[in-house]
This record gives structure tokens, C-alpha cells and sequence, in this order.
């Protein structure tokens, strides 16, 4: 009885790695159905995209379904990666910033050949290429700003955002300030930096990259958290987190789009939460740190993959949903790579929310000069490894300059992989 | 000559009895000995699914966990998380189950109170936990109340171990409690009689009657709670991520973090040969452990 269960399992376990080889399948000239993962729900955005898919199947009758599943944020490069192992991947899939090189390199998407490049930002399409050519649409290009809170600035007695920039005072000095006063007056947070929660440290670009610091060089070889420029950053932000209160400590959350903070650094695409903000709030670019003005940016590409059944055809939809025309229309939550529609505008025109002028200095000059969020092949690993090796940093009594040159320990056997 | 026919009644027997069993095993052959045949089998592969490779690697995985410098530091952690568990999730099962087995008013409802969180979902106890424990969560308010200054649980090393235990075991006790609560009902009341007419104090009842009869359930008690603590995973994901540093990566969340962040599904199955190995190990020595203990075995 027993030989023979291991005789069947045996017989099983060999069937299904059968079945797991790679069996090509030729071009579908049948019907033809795609699926899409995204990592937004946000019914408006799925509305913009079932309509455009819509009307290219109206032109492609053999395109029975387009699809667009939503994957959680937190869980998604995780979720796709799982899909895919399990032979289950979609047609086309959403791609964060810190997972394209890994995406790139691997080969695991279609190259767009013939793909129109001629109006794209080259430093949008920097990071969406595999020997020189595009692999991925880089159709999220969103820089992070500042949304401030003017009741709560107000109610703490500073001076508004729009003033400092007035005065040419919006400084992390200031900003950071302001913050502690936030904080001491009302109790509430002064700063968030969305998403960081002691956790996702990349969300910190946004501040170290005003004192020209960077998690690694170019090159992705040499780690950079052990810089004089990144300790610089860092017992700043130690100092106004510990001393200055400025910013929630670890393990305490504010939301401030529910009006729990002063300020808070995220990407544009975060105005939709105040449509129905019972505050007075502000949106104006990032403060200027001892090197200067400078952005930062966060970018999402779209990408066919090669491993789908329908490749081929999913590429040809690629190529039409991220068209002039379509780009556009995505413009309205998506700030474009396209130079004809980066400006004041046609932005305006789909994002109600936001002034021409906010619009300019945020979006349209944040991409121009931004630098785009750490990504490295293996982020998973080396985020994980950033992560535990910061954790030391964030108490009161930390020694910045030993735990920075511990992540960098940490990490280089990683960045020489 | 005349032929036997086929279908002999020994035969119609065996016919019908691997028919009953046939779903059951059908069922352990597709979800029990095939994956861990996989597994095996990936834990010889390096498997890369971005690139779409798959190459027999030999015992290049089980090479890398010779060497691999964290793997220590995540053994140490399960260990420290299953041992933490198991003592206090026993000795307090037991403890209410004794308490709880007295003819009292309101034991009625206090079994139901222990036990519901058994009911609950997992995840969302564990999220609604990790609210309570967040520096200026709800038990820190409680702490304040009383005047004392609670720590931030989920960012220190230790109290962040201690934090996923207790909201383990409170959540899973009852499950245990009630088994006791069985056990010790099963015990006959006039040996209690017997042993008060001999003057037997209450404690000595306990170690001396109560616990060697109950020793079955104590024995199923524990290996199921310890092959349960070395699978702990949602309450880690949710509350810690392995953090702060890596003090509560524990191993299933390190193949997890191996395998499905980092893609390296390969490794992450050779962790998950090493886990299944020590599960193994570590059954097969309480049950053989259990002939120096177990008593009253039926």
C-alpha cells in the first residue's frame, strides 16, 4: 500500500513538472482575452481604463476581454512575482519603480519594438530600457510634493508654506520648525513622510536627496549610506524626529489627508483624497536643502509579458492604452512622460484640483529635473536588508554615523551581486 | 474446466475498501505527498520566474544554508518564539481549564470568553492587535491610566517578541483549554475522594492524580502547539515584517521573505526541507518521549 502511494505520488509529481516545462504556445489568431494587473481600486481610475479598453475592442473583434485585475499595494510586486511562478501571470502588469530593474534585466517583458519614443522625456524612459530598448511605458511619472495643512500651520502661528516660498525661506529648517510648533500646539503629527513608517526607508529619498545624498552610486556598485552627505541627511532628520518632535516617532500613525498633520510628503496622485478635505491645504514642490532645489520622482511603467499566452496581442494593447490620445486621458491621475502634454495646461484640464501654478512648479518642473526613488536589481533583498540594519537608528539614543556604516555592511555584498 | 469468476467476493471487499479510503488518499496524494515532493525537487533548482529559468543546481541550495550567515539568528528567534509559546500557552490552558472545571457560577460564560477568540479571524485579531500595541495604542493608554510608562512593544527587540507570543496565545489558548477541560472531566471523581479520605492536599491531587491521567491530552496539546508555533507566519507579517532588525524573523517568514520577495524559490524550498525536517524530528522524539510520561494511554 505504501509503495504504491509513493509509486502514484511519485507518478503525479512527475506529470506536473511535465505539465511546468515550458510549452510555447503559438500566436493566438482566435479570441483573444487579456488581463491587466494594477495595483489601484479606485473606481474612477478603473472607469478611465474599461472605457479605452472599450473602444479597442470595439477596432479588435478578436479581443473578446481586457481585464483589469486590482492587486493590493503593499502585497503587489509579491502577488505578481507568485502569479507568474505559479504559471498563473497576467498579459500585462503595472511595474513600481523599484522592482524594474529586476523586471528590465530578467527579460520578462516584450520589448515595444516600433513603439513611438520621439515625444517621451528621456529621463522618464531611463529606467524602461533593456539595450536601448523600451520594455516598459513609463505611464506614472509622479513627482512628491508637499500638501500642507494651512488651518493647522495657521492655528500654530507660522507663517503659510506659500509665504515661506514668497520670502524664499522654504527650507527643511523652516519646514522642520514649523513642524515642531505643529506638534507642541496642537499635538498632532507636524511632518509624514507617507509610506516611510519606519519601514519603507526609500520614502526618505525625498528628504536626503536635498542634501545630495543617495542610497547608492549610479553605477548601483557602491553604497551610499555612509556618506558625509547621508549622515549629514540623516542626523537631521534623527534630530527632528527625537528632539524636535517634528515628525511622528516609530510606531505611531497620522493620516494627514483625515487632518492629523501639518504636512505630509507624497506624489500628486494623493490630491484625489481631499476632494472632500475639510481643511485649507496647500500643494507646493519639495523645500530646498543645503544643496538646493531639487525633486524627486516615483514612476510606474506598464509592461507585456513575455510568458503570456497572448504576448503578442498584449504588446499591440499596450501600444494603443498609453497612445497621445489615451496618455491624455490618463493624464487625469497620471502625470504623462510626454513632453507635448507635460505643462500647466493640459494638466489642468484633468486635475481640477490642483492650480496651473502648482501644477508647473510640482509636476511639469519636478520631472524635469528629478531624480527617480532607490531602485537596484534584487530591491527586494537589499530593502529588507536596509530596513533591518536602519532599525538601531530610530531611538532616541542612536549613533547615526555606526548604524549608517552598519547598512552599509549590510548591503555591499548584496550591491557587488 | 470452469472458469473462476473475476469477481471473487475477496476481492469485491478489497475493491470496496480502496474505494472508501480512495478519496482521502486521492486528496493526501494531490495535496500532501506531491507538493512535498516538489519541494524536494525545486530545493535542487535555482529557479528564477522573472527570466523564466529553472537549472538543476545539485545541493548548491543546501550548501548555501550551511553558510547562510542569518540563518542563526532566524533559528535562534523560532526557537525562542516556540519555546515562549509553548510554556505559556500550556501552563495557561491548563491553569484556566482548571479553573474553569469548578462547579461555579459563570464558568459557563468564561469558557465562552476564553474560547471565542479561537472563532475570530486571524488576521484581524492580529491587526486589531497591532493597533493596541502601537506607542500610543491602547494598551500604552491602559498602562498611562495607571501611571506607568509603557514601552514602544513592536519596536523593541524584545517586547516585540514578547507582543507576537501573547497575542498568540491569547488568541489560541482556548483551543487548548478546552481540550484540558475534556481531559479532565474524563477523570474519575472518586479517585479525588479517595485521595482527600487519604489527606491529600489540593496540590498534591493535581501532581499526583490530575496530571498523570491527563497526560494523553498534554501530550497532543504539545505537539500540536509546537508544530503550530514553528509555522507561525500572518502574526509576524502583520505586526513585525521580522523587525525591529531581524529579531522576529522567524523561519517560515524567512522562506517566505526568501521565496516570494526575493525570488529565490529555490532556497526558499530548501528552508522549507529544513523546517519539514525539524517538525519531524521534533515529533518523533515527544512521541517517543511520551513512554517515559504518558500514563493512562487507552
Amino acid at each position: 500500500m505504501k509503495i504504491r502511494a509513493t509509486a502514484l505520488a511519485l507518478a503525479g509529481l512527475l506529470a506536473l513538472t511535465a505539465c511546468g516545462g515550458k510549452t510555447e504556445e503559438p500566436a493566438a489568431a482566435g479570441p483573444v482575452s487579456l488581463r491587466m494587473t494594477v495595483w489601484t481600486s479606485n473606481e474612477a481610475h478603473l472607469k478611465l481604463f474599461n472605457e479605452i479598453a472599450a473602444a479597442y475592442r470595439a477596432e479588435h473583434p478578436n479581443v473578446t476581454e481586457i481585464k483589469f485585475d486590482p492587486i493590493p499595494f503593499e502585497s503587489y510586486t509579491t502577488t505578481l512575482t507568485t502569479q507568474i511562478a505559479g504559471g498563473n501571470g497576467p498579459d500585462l502588469a503595472w511595474v513600481l519603480e523599484n522592482a524594474a530593474p529586476d523586471f528590465v534585466s530578467s527579460g520578462a517583458l516584450v520589448p515595444l519594438d516600433g513603439y513611438d519614443t520621439s515625444d517621451l522625456v528621456p529621463a522618464a524612459t531611463k529606467l524602461w530600457q533593456k539595450d536601448g530598448k523600451l520594455v516598459a511605458y513609463p505611464f506614472s511619472t509622479s513627482p512628491f510634493g508637499v500638501f500642507v495643512n494651512n488651518d493647522l500651520l495657521k492655528a500654530a502661528g507660522q507663517p503659510t508654506a506659500a509665504e515661506l516660498i514668497a520670502q524664499g525661506k522654504w527650507t527643511w529648517d523652516n519646514v522642520i520648525a514649523a513642524a515642531t510648533a505643529v506638534n507642541t500646539k496642537s499635538g498632532k503629527a507636524g511632518l509624514v513622510v507617507r509610506d516611510f513608517d519606519y519601514k519603507g526607508w526609500d520614502n526618505l529619498s525625498t528628504v536626503w536627496a536635498g542634501w545630495g545624498a543617495e542610497a547608492w552610486s549610479a553605477d548601483g556598485k557602491t553604497c551610499g549610506f555612509n556618506k558625509p552627505a547621508m549622515v549629514e541627511a540623516m542626523t537631521f532628520l534623527h534630530r527632528a524626529i527625537f528632539t524636535g518632535k517634528a515628525l511622528p516617532g516609530p510606531g505611531t500613525t497620522a493620516d494627514f489627508f483625515a487632518g492629523d498633520a501639518g504636512m505630509t510628503i507624497t506624489q500628486i496622485s494623493r490630491a484625489s483624497l481631499l476632494k472632500d478635505g475639510k481643511f485649507g491645504w496647500d500643494l507646493v514642490p519639495l523645500p530646498s536643502g543645503p544643496k538646493g532645489n531639487y525633486a524627486v520622482i516615483g514612476q510606474a511603467g506598464l509592461g507585456a509579458l513575455k510568458k503570456g499566452r497572448n504576448a503578442k496581442a498584449a504588446a499591440e494593447f499596450l501600444t494603443y492604452f498609453t497612445n497621445a490620445a489615451n496618455s491624455a486621458k490618463l493624464a487625469a491621475y497620471f502625470p504623462p512622460p510626454r513632453k507635448s502634454q507635460l505643462n500647466a495646461e493640459t494638466l489642468a484640464k484633468t486635475n481640477p484640483l490642483l492650480k496651473p501654478d502648482q501644477l508647473q512648479k510640482v509636476v511639469v518642473d519636478g520631472i524635469s529635473t528629478g531624480v527617480v526613488k532607490p531602485s537596484h536589481s534584487g530591491q527586494a533583498e537589499i530593502a529588507q536588508a536596509v530596513r533591518a540594519a536602519l532599525d538601531p537608528l530610530w531611538k532616541a539614543d542612536a549613533n547615526v554615523t555606526a548604524v549608517l556604516d552598519g547598512v552599509c555592511s549590510s548591503i555591499n555584498p548584496l550591491l557587488a551581486k | 474446466m470452469t472458469k473462476k469468476p473475476f469477481w471473487t467476493g475477496r476481492r469485491r471487499d478489497h475493491l470496496a475498501g480502496y474505494l472508501f479510503v480512495a478519496p482521502q488518499l486521492l486528496g493526501s496524494i494531490v495535496f500532501v505527498f506531491v507538493p512535498l515532493g516538489l519541494v524536494f525537487w525545486y530545493s535542487l533548482h535555482e529557479w528564477n520566474v522573472l527570466a523564466d529559468t529553472f537549472d538543476f543546481v545539485g545541493a548548491q541550495n543546501y550548501q548555501a544554508l550551511a553558510d547562510d550567515p542569518k540563518l542563526p539568528g532566524v533559528l535562534a528567534a523560532t526557537g525562542l518564539f516556540s519555546v515562549g509559546l509553548v510554556a505559556l500557552n500550556l501552563s495557561l490552558a491548563l491553569l484556566l481549564a482548571v479553573l474553569l472545571n469548578q462547579r461555579l457560577r459563570g464558568t459557563i460564560f468564561f469558557r465562552t470568553v476564553f474560547f471565542s477568540p479561537v472563532v475570530v479571524s486571524l488576521v484581524a485579531w492580529t491587526i486589531v492587535w497591532g493597533f493596541l500595541l502601537q506607542d500610543n495604542g491602547g494598551i500604552n493608554g491602559m498602562l498611562g491610566a495607571i501611571g506607568v510608562d509603557g514601552p514602544n512593544w513592536l519596536r523593541g527587540e524584545t517586547t516585540a517578541m514578547v507582543s507576537v507570543v501573547v497575542v498568540q496565545v491569547v488568541k489560541n489558548v482556548g483551543l487548548n483549554m478546552v481540550l484540558f477541560l475534556a481531559a479532565l472531566q474524563g477523570v474519575p471523581a472518586n479517585l479525588y475522594e479517595a485521595a482527600k479520605v487519604d489527606g491529600a492536599g489540593r496540590w498534591r491531587q493535581f501532581r499526583t492524580i490530575t496530571v498523570p491521567l491527563i497526560s494523553p491530552t498534554i501530550l497532543l496539546t504539545m505537539i500540536i502547539t509546537v508544530v503550530g508555533s514553528l509555522q507561525i507566519f500572518a502574526q509576524i507579517a502583520v505586526l513585525t515584517q521580522g523587525g525591529p532588525g531581524t529579531s522576529t524573523t522567524v523561519l517560515v517568514y524567512y522562506l517566505y521573505q526568501q521565496a516570494f520577495q526575493f525570488h529565490h524559490f529555490g532556497y526558499g524550498a530548501t528552508l522549507s526541507v529544513l523546517l519539514f525536517a525539524i517538525v519531524l524530528v521534533l515529533t518523533v522524539v515527544q512521541w517517543q518521549l511520551r513512554k517515559k510520561w504518558v500514563f493512562h494511554e487507552s
